[in-house]
């Protein structure tokens, strides 16, 4: 791996997390090792899977996604902006074009919904960026497999040298097909 | 996200066939690849020799004549933002309807989309002939103290194409990094390298998910608006003048179906041989086809409601000019361009209601050829036919002929657009992987109660 600066290196590679990391074959097993995990307590663990589906969201019960906030800001700001630049700059050169008032709302809305979107657009990404990285800062470096963009889920649960063998029973009575520790 | 299995994919199509079969696109090319790709790099050298000429002698070069000063450039300008339309439309607009068959077609439209609207803002900045100006479009503090004219169709014009393209590469790029994951985790050597470093770490973890789906369902309903207004805003450059045949209400949303129109056709020309050549038969399938020939009838029943539309209006609205530049359209001396059009954009889609023809590919891809032929002669026929007969100066018309740097440029124009798609196609997923597992059946370990 590529050596970072220091800053960088904290931000992007956070230090390790010792856990049990299981791999499931079928969605079924993965959502009920999910529910079983929770009715255990456990609320830290990641779930990998190839596509988002809906049981899995469903099973974690996890809240909305923050991103439609970002949205939202960004859309408003996108819009004010428009509005603001046409207006003062309109004012800051005042000259007659087809005998129209010098700020005319009308042809300026084409610039307001455009830039609406524009800024709407922008922040959705950097609210994705954003929340992923986040997420990533506050888990750690964890177990991965990469089977688990292919046709595997996975279920990655954070856990001392304690509580090692009692999440590794858990996956396995799941229905696992293996379960490694890291 | 759609839970009933998709009827166009059989049973045998597993995850992991998904992600191979697309995976194996990105091997080393064949022969045929690089004869394409040197076709396209081909024309885009002649472009770019054609370009230098009209920098050192000036547009002159260029066909203009009084009083046709919009032309083959504005032209090729409407023909490639069109055909980014229907990109937005399956990628976005579908992808809020939730049709499961989009999925296999997207990406590939997704990326015709970004490189038509890039070839597209080439045209604008060549018309303007001095192209090292081309920053005064943008408002920025100036010592001059000027600031654009924000009452102008051109300007509306240029933040519509500019957020355009911002925004549909932003959802091409986005929509991409789950796949890129994916064919990250199966490469090896340089292309893991390139793959790794693209992915931005995606591992597909259920806080990523949360937030990268919740972020593409609101990326798809920013995009949808959009796509409708860059169109509308297009068509306005024309119907805001006061030329007779540009000065119409009905522009908008007659350019917004002719764009998709020629989109899906150009969808279904670039298609064809991708699939073939990757051996992708499996995953896009006729059902796919003929789904997006019924778009082509659909848009294609529009736009010939709008030339009806058009001329019965300027008959029945009785004003003598506008009576007079639509004759001038039929039976003045483009009668050829006219009918050419009408011809394929209004009575060849309707071919398309025969469901033999709609599911024979090669016919499909014929067709398509003739939409796209089609639809650059609507905007050759909107925008010199047009101006060429505009009545207030008849007496000082002269005849329009494009000239060898008009051709050279255009066929520059699609040099850039294949070979930017070209590489494109073998270097990322062309297929959504994740998106064409989403309408699979997922592996249960006993089958569920909805599948039963």
């Amino acid at each position: 791996m590529m050596a970072l600066p220091k800053p960088l290196n904290d931000l992007f590679r956070p230090p390790p997390t010792p856990g049990v990391l299981g791999a499931f074959s079928q969605l079924d097993t993965t959502v009920a090792a999910i529910k079983k995990l929770r009715a255990a307590g456990q609320t830290d663990f990641t779930v990998y899977s190839p596509i988002p589906r809906h049981e899995i969201e469903d099973a974690l019960g996890q809240p909305v996604s923050p991103v439609r906030a970002f949205t939202l800001v960004g859309g408003i700001a996108g819009c004010a902006i428009g509005a603001w630049i046409t207006l003062w700059m309109s004012a800051d050169w005042p000259i007659v074009v087809g005998g129209k008032p010098v700020g005319s709302i009308p042809p300026y809305v084409v610039i307001m919904f455009e830039m609406t979107i524009l800024f709407g657009a922008l922040s959705t990404i950097l609210g994705i960026l954003f929340n992923s990285l986040f997420a990533a800062r506050r888990l750690g470096t964890i177990l991965y497999d990469p089977r688990f963009t292919n046709d595997r889920f996975g279920i990655f649960v954070p856990a001392g040298s304690d509580k090692v063998a009692k999440a590794e029973s858990l996956l396995r009575e799941a229905g696992a097909e293996e379960v490694r520790r890291g | 996200m759609a839970e009933t299995p998709s009827p166009t994919t059989p049973t045998r199509v597993t995850y992991d066939y998904v992600t191979r079969t697309i995976a194996r696109t990105l091997g080393t090319p064949s022969r045929g690849y690089f004869l394409l790709l040197g076709a396209a790099v081909t024309l885009l050298g002649i472009g770019i020799i054609t370009l230098l000429y009209l920098l050192r002698y000036g547009l002159g070069l260029a066909g203009y004549s009084h009083p046709v000063y919009w032309a083959v450039f504005i032209t090729c300008f409407v023909f490639w933002v069109g055909i980014a339309h229907s990109g937005t439309l399956i990628s976005a607009i579908l992808f809020l309807f939730r049709s499961g068959w989009r999925t296999a077609v997207y990406r590939t439209a997704e990326a015709m989309t970004v490189f038509a609207v890039m070839t597209a803002g080439l045209f604008p900045l060549i018309h303007i002939g001095r192209q090292w100006y081309f920053y005064w479009l943008i408002p920025y503090p100036n010592e001059r103290g000027l600031w654009p004219n924000f009452k102008s169709p051109l300007i509306w014009d240029e933040f519509a194409i500019g957020t355009y393209f911002t925004v549909s590469t932003l959802f091409l790029i986005m929509g991409l990094i789950p796949d890129i994951a994916a064919v990250r985790d199966l490469a090896t050597g340089w292309r893991k390298k390139l793959y790794a470093l693209t992915s931005i770490g995606w591992t597909g973890s259920n806080e990523q998910w949360r937030h990268f789906t919740r972020g593409y369902l609101y990326l798809a309903a920013l995009a949808t608006p959009l796509v409708l207004s860059v169109h509308s805003v297009v068509s306005w450059d024309f119907a805001m003048a006061l030329v007779p045949g540009w000065h119409a209400t009905i522009f908008a949303p007659y350019f917004v179906a002719g764009a998709i129109y020629s989109g899906c056709g150009m969808v279904i020309t670039l298609l064809t041989p991708i699939r073939t050549l990757f051996g992708l038969e499996e995953l896009i399938t006729v059902k796919h086809f003929e789904n997006l020939a019924k778009l082509c009838l659909l848009t294609g029943s529009i736009v010939g409601y709008a030339y009806a539309c058009e001329y019965f209006i300027a008959w029945y609205s009785g004003n003598p000019t506008e009576r007079a530049a639509f004759w001038y359209r039929a039976f003045g001396p483009y009668w050829w361009a006219t009918w050419t059009m009408i011809i394929c954009n209004g009575f060849l889609p309707l071919l398309l209601w025969v469901k033999k023809i709609r599911t024979n590919i090669t016919a499909l891809f014929v067709i398509s050829i003739f939409v796209n032929i089609g639809m650059w002669f609507e905007r050759y026929v909107i925008i010199v036919v047009s101006l060429a007969g505009e009545p207030f100066t008849k007496w000082t018309n002269a005849v329009y002929n494009p000239t060898w740097a008009d051709w050279g440029i255009m066929a520059g124009s699609f040099g850039w657009f294949f070979m930017w798609f070209l590489l494109f196609v073998k270097n990322f997923p062309a297929v959504s992987i994740s998106e064409v597992k989403e309408v699979l059946p997922p592996p249960r370990s006993k089958p569920s109660k909805a599948h039963a």
